[in-house]
């Protein structure tokens, strides 16, 4: 699995969520802390540049992007 | 987008051992002979033959497609295998009950002869549908000499389909069609294939004599043959395959906007909104090729009728127009958005390859001679079907 905290990282960064990501844990749902589509985008590049990736059209989903622990298995999918 | 296991072969062999090649193919202007083998080691020469006679029986949308996957990675490979289908369809669609050239086919199958067009000869202007020279017969045998000012991979062929006179007392536009095959034929090179793009197709001139039997020559007149298949299958496999060297332009434009806002998210890079209009150029020349395809298909089934309409020979004309058109026209978008990186080569996203194989689009069949034609077929149009 890929390193978690630089996907937080990345979120904190990009995500503009209305609570501090510290406060969540790797499971909550990122929607309801206030990220919002156009974010994702953000976050979904700043993760591309960050772990050195492309998402392939098949993971450009909300379900992709809901927690930091979604994020890190379908990442962890694609450095591996 | 068609999906099909030959648009998927034609992927991989594109991807696997046209695109490695594709750089040397342009700059020593040799043959795609990676690519050509690779098909026909896949038996894809063949695709087009019915079933029946050993073929796969797939459809023009298919071929298309085909084309389009190996255009995308190099456009010479691309373009012989979609001449070499124009000759196996003008044979397959045009042969009747022909035990000659049924059997012929079969072999075809057999060995994946690679068919060349010699359809140009020298004193005609460039006009397909009159021709200088004549076959001339005596009993069962034939003989034949053209000077043909270019013959597509010609040297690289194993059989060639030619046009000529009827017989040496027919006026320059009573035409057939006569396969000649390599043992029979004694060709001399006249001129080489030095050109700005579309350089793998080693179009030499030729002079040529060929030798064969008066069973290979096709039933039906060259007239026939030209406006049910020739035309139709050259404007839309031309078509297909300059829609993948415009798709794989827009492919690396894409890439190269991504990795711009990569570097900073949360800022649309300037360039995107230029990537967003290649796409919409891209979607609408991809529609019209797959829906002109298509709309060839259903009239294939249904009958010469539909084929010989004023309609049909205008929608042919114009698919190979605006496609020709499109292709420059997306590959230079691209090329402005990639910039300097896309006008150097030997870079990720060097363009200066596939906009010199654009230039010849607009030229193969000039489009103001067909704007010509277009011309007068509208003073006759009565209905749009």
């Amino acid at each position: 699995m890929v390193d978690s905290e630089l996907i937080r990282t990345v979120v904190k960064t990009h995500g503009r969520l209305s609570v501090d990501i510290a406060s969540l844990s790797d499971g909550d749902e990122l929607y309801l802390a206030g990220l919002s589509s156009l974010a994702s985008v953000n976050v979904m590049l700043g993760l591309e540049a960050a772990f050195d990736i492309e998402f392939p059209d098949r993971m450009l989903t909300r379900r992709v992007f809901e927690s930091i622990s979604s994020m890190q298995t379908a990442i962890s999918e694609l450095v591996s | 987008m068609i999906r099909s296991e030959l648009h998927a072969l034609a992927q991989h062999i594109g991807r696997e051992y046209a695109a490695p090649h594709a750089d040397d193919v342009d700059q020593t202007s040799r043959f795609p002979h990676e690519a050509l083998n690779a098909l026909k080691d896949a038996r894809a020469l063949s695709a087009f033959v019915p079933v029946e006679l050993g073929g796969m029986g797939c459809s023009m949308r298919d071929l298309a497609a085909m084309c389009e996957a190996l255009g995308e990675q190099c456009a010479a490979a691309g373009m012989v295998f979609a001449m070499h289908q124009i000759q196996v369809g003008s044979i397959v669609r045009h042969c009747g009950d022909s035990e000659y050239f049924r059997s012929y086919l079969r072999e075809m199958v057999a060995h994946q002869n690679l068919i060349a067009s010699v359809t140009s000869e020298v004193g005609v202007g460039g006009d397909m549908r009159s021709s200088v020279c004549a076959v001339e017969r005596d009993g069962c045998s034939f003989r034949l000499e053209k000077d043909a000012t270019t013959i597509s991979y010609g040297g690289h062929a194993d059989d060639l389909l030619i046009t000529t006179r009827r017989d040496a007392s027919a006026p320059a536009n009573d035409q057939v069609l006569v396969l000649a095959r390599k043992a029979d034929l004694v060709m001399e090179q006249t001129s080489s294939w030095d050109t700005l793009g579309m350089r793998g197709t080693c179009s030499n001139g030729f002079r040529l004599r060929a030798t064969g039997k008066v069973a290979q020559i096709l039933g039906d007149e060259f007239s026939t043959i030209a406006s049910h298949t020739m035309v139709p299958f050259s404007h839309i496999l031309w078509s297909g395959l300059w829609l993948g060297i415009a798709a794989g332009a827009v492919s690396r434009a894409r890439t190269f906007v991504r990795a711009d806002a990569r570097k900073k998210p949360g800022t649309v890079p300037s360039t995107a909104i230029r990537l967003a209009e290649a796409m919409n150029a891209l979607q609408t020349m991809r529609a019209s090729v797959y829906e002109v395809a298509r709309d060839c298909e259903e009239r294939m089934r249904e009958g010469v009728d539909t084929l010989s309409t004023v309609a049909f020979a205008l929608k042919m004309n114009n698919l190979k127009i605006s496609a020709s058109q499109q292709v420059f026209a997306i590959v230079y978008q691209a090329m402005q958005i990639c910039g300097i990186a896309a006008y150097k080569n030997n870079t990720p996203f060097s363009l200066g390859r596939p906009l010199r194989d654009a230039l010849s689009a607009a030229l193969m069949v000039g489009n103001d001679r067909i704007y010509a034609t277009n011309a007068q077929l509208a003073l006759i149009l009565k209905e749009d079907t």
